[in-house]
């Protein structure tokens, strides 16, 4: 078996630009985040066969399934793929629907073989029920089970916990997550909810006007995007302009002048000293100075100024911090609701924060506009 | 009550659904699915009878079917016979006039699949026509039955076409509405108004058929 079990090179320009490069070993799970129309969805009906872009090459375990003079129809695949809305056959209940993928399956066996598929999804006792009967997310298992039942290749899933609500949405990217260690090909999430990819993916790819921007393991990219793009579409808050002052190997530090502070950054000396340049930090690495308990680690980067907004959302408040003497700078903290409380937090006090040296991420400089968006190329 | 002209109605509306239905079923299925150039004009044609009066549909018949032209001149090389005035040329009549009966309500249901359902049924390694067997015509078998069922009445009650294009031969061509015009005109109101009364009762009863199959679609969908 090829090392990159899953091999996908896509180039055109219409009727949607494509210009991507996708690898999935097997086992591996792979999420394509990116916002509505980056041209998510397409790259899965490539390598399922549903549309063939002009030109470019799908490869699955050796086999080619797109090439300079290759095209494989989607029946001969092998690709199992979970539809978005699930795309159930309304007139077949559950046990029916995996069957009909289970046309390599002597016939007398099929109906065991779509109840084991049913049980690993965990539904087992629903085999008769029509998909109408069923609520979204048995829907959504239903075409889980149907999507393994021909044995696939390689595993898709379009968007498939966004028609499902919150609750069920949680229980099932629970199921899926303990269902992948079973499973032994490579397998391809899209998703636009970045908390998802985060939770299930081993990578990440972001994807912008049909364009893959970066890769790499989710944390990874959330707290080091590759540039402010990149940085925009993971939802990275905190997006400032600074000057590099100076590079100090021997403490692996380089040093960052902000407003009227100097902020110690891990050391890139790939940066010119004198020179501008972008960098952010993520809400979990601001630390709230507490007045009860004062620290040491109050000595890394501490910067201070006034609560402008304070919102409790479930564990965490989202703080945001305007920095003393700089109205239109704006720092987003999310601060533990406990901590918060003891603290007595609320809209116009007073509070200090260190910036984790670790947490401060520089990437090259380029211009942007503080309006929401701007550099976002948001389509939904 | 003239037996021969309702048999022969009951034949021609018959052959007329055999005929179009499986021809209905493939061209639906472009017009429902595929975007391709001249679509629209496909669609006004398979429509114009809705909107064309059966005398002028039937004058064009009468005259695309003579004996002198192409039509009738092929025709009668293959089998020797003629279109006009003869039960095939009614037959090929009745297929035209009922064309926007039978397609449109065909194309509707094949417009309400899915296509991310045919396209499941593909990845589920069916072909494509295992998929039109086992997955498109399931869904779409209420307009199926309601195309036959409109096909099947409409020819029934047509008049102007089958006047213009068949005339009036008892056994060939005289259909059950051509006789109850024929027994008004001979003043044998018994006759025309038994006759009347099927045909009431016929159209009646595929219209409530139409409307259920209707309902239960929607209800499941």
């Amino acid at each position: 078996m090829a090392e990159r079990a899953l091999i996908v090179r896509l180039d055109q320009k219409a009727p949607i630009p494509l210009k991507v490069a996708i690898e999935c070993a097997a086992g591996e799970l792979v999420a394509l985040v990116g916002p509505s129309g980056s041209g998510k969805s397409t790259i899965l009906r490539a390598i399922a066969g549903l549309v063939r872009p002009q030109s470019g090459e799908v490869h699955c375990n050796g086999e080619t399934w797109q090439g300079a003079m290759r095209f494989v129809p989607p029946q001969a695949r092998h690709a199992g793929l979970v539809f978005q809305h699930y795309a159930l056959f309304p007139h077949m209940s559950a046990s029916r629907n995996v069957e009909a993928a289970l046309g390599a399956v002597p016939p007398a066996a099929r109906r065991d073989r779509a109840r084991e598929l049913l049980d690993l999804v965990n539904l087992g006792g629903l085999e008769d029920r029509l998909p109408h009967a069923l609520s979204g997310g048995q829907q959504q298992r239903v075409a889980v089970a149907r999507a393994l039942a021909r044995d696939p290749q390689v595993l898709l899933l379009d968007e498939p916990f966004s028609a499902v609500d919150q609750v069920t949405r949680r229980k099932l990217q629970r199921e899926l997550a303990q269902l992948r260690r079973r499973l032994q090909m490579p397998i391809v999430l899209v998703t636009h909810d970045l908390e998802e990819a985060a939770m299930l993916a081993d990578r990440m790819i972001v994807l912008h006007a049909g364009e893959t921007l970066q890769a790499g393991p989710p944390f990874e990219l959330i707290a080091r995007p590759r540039d402010v793009q990149v940085a925009r579409l993971v939802d990275f808050r905190n997006l400032f302009h600074g000057e590099i002052v100076e590079h100090r190997p021997e403490a692996g530090q380089t040093l960052v002048r902000w407003l009227d502070y100097t902020l110690e950054a891990p050391l890139r000396p790939e940066f010119v000293a004198g020179g501008p340049v972008c960098w952010g930090i993520l809400p979990a690495h601001c630390i709230l100075h507490r007045r009860d308990r004062p620290s040491r680690g109050e000595r890394e980067n501490p910067v201070s100024g006034v609560i402008g907004e304070f919102v409790p959302l479930g564990e965490n408040a989202a703080v945001t911090m305007r920095v003393a003497g700089h109205a239109d700078a704006e720092l987003q903290l999310s601060i533990p609701l406990h901590v918060a409380n003891r603290n007595n937090l609320a809209q116009g006090g007073e509070i200090r924060v260190s910036l984790l040296r670790d947490g401060i991420h520089l990437m090259p400089f380029q211009p942007f506009d503080r309006r929401a968006g701007a550099a976002r190329g948001d389509g939904s | 009550m003239d037996w021969s002209a309702l048999w022969l109605s009951l034949k021609l509306a018959l052959a007329t659904a055999a005929v179009l239905l499986p021809f209905s079923v493939l061209l639906a299925r472009e017009l429902a699915w595929r975007r391709f150039a001249g679509r629209a004009a496909v669609e006004a044609f398979v429509a114009l009878p809705l909107v064309l009066p059966p005398t002028v549909l039937g004058y064009y018949l009468l005259v695309a079917f003579a004996p002198q032209s192409a039509l009738g001149q092929a025709f009668a090389a293959l089998t020797g016979g003629t279109l006009a005035f003869s039960f095939t040329g009614l037959l090929a009549a009745s297929i035209v006039f009922n064309l926007p009966f039978a397609v449109q309500p065909v194309q509707r249901a094949f417009e309400s699949v899915p296509e991310q359902v045919r396209e499941a049924a593909w990845l589920c390694g069916m072909s494509r026509w295992r998929t039109l067997w086992k997955v498109e015509l399931p869904l779409a078998w209420p307009g199926l039955l309601g195309a036959f069922v409109l096909t099947f009445a409409h020819t029934l009650g047509e008049f102007g076409v089958v006047l213009m294009v068949g005339g009036n031969i008892p056994g060939e061509t005289k259909t059950i509405a051509i006789a109850i015009y024929d027994r008004v005109q001979a003043l044998d109101d018994h006759a025309a108004g038994a006759m009347s009364a099927l045909l009431l009762g016929i159209s009646f009863v595929s219209i409530a058929v139409i409307y259920t199959l209707d309902r239960a679609r929607r209800h499941r969908g």
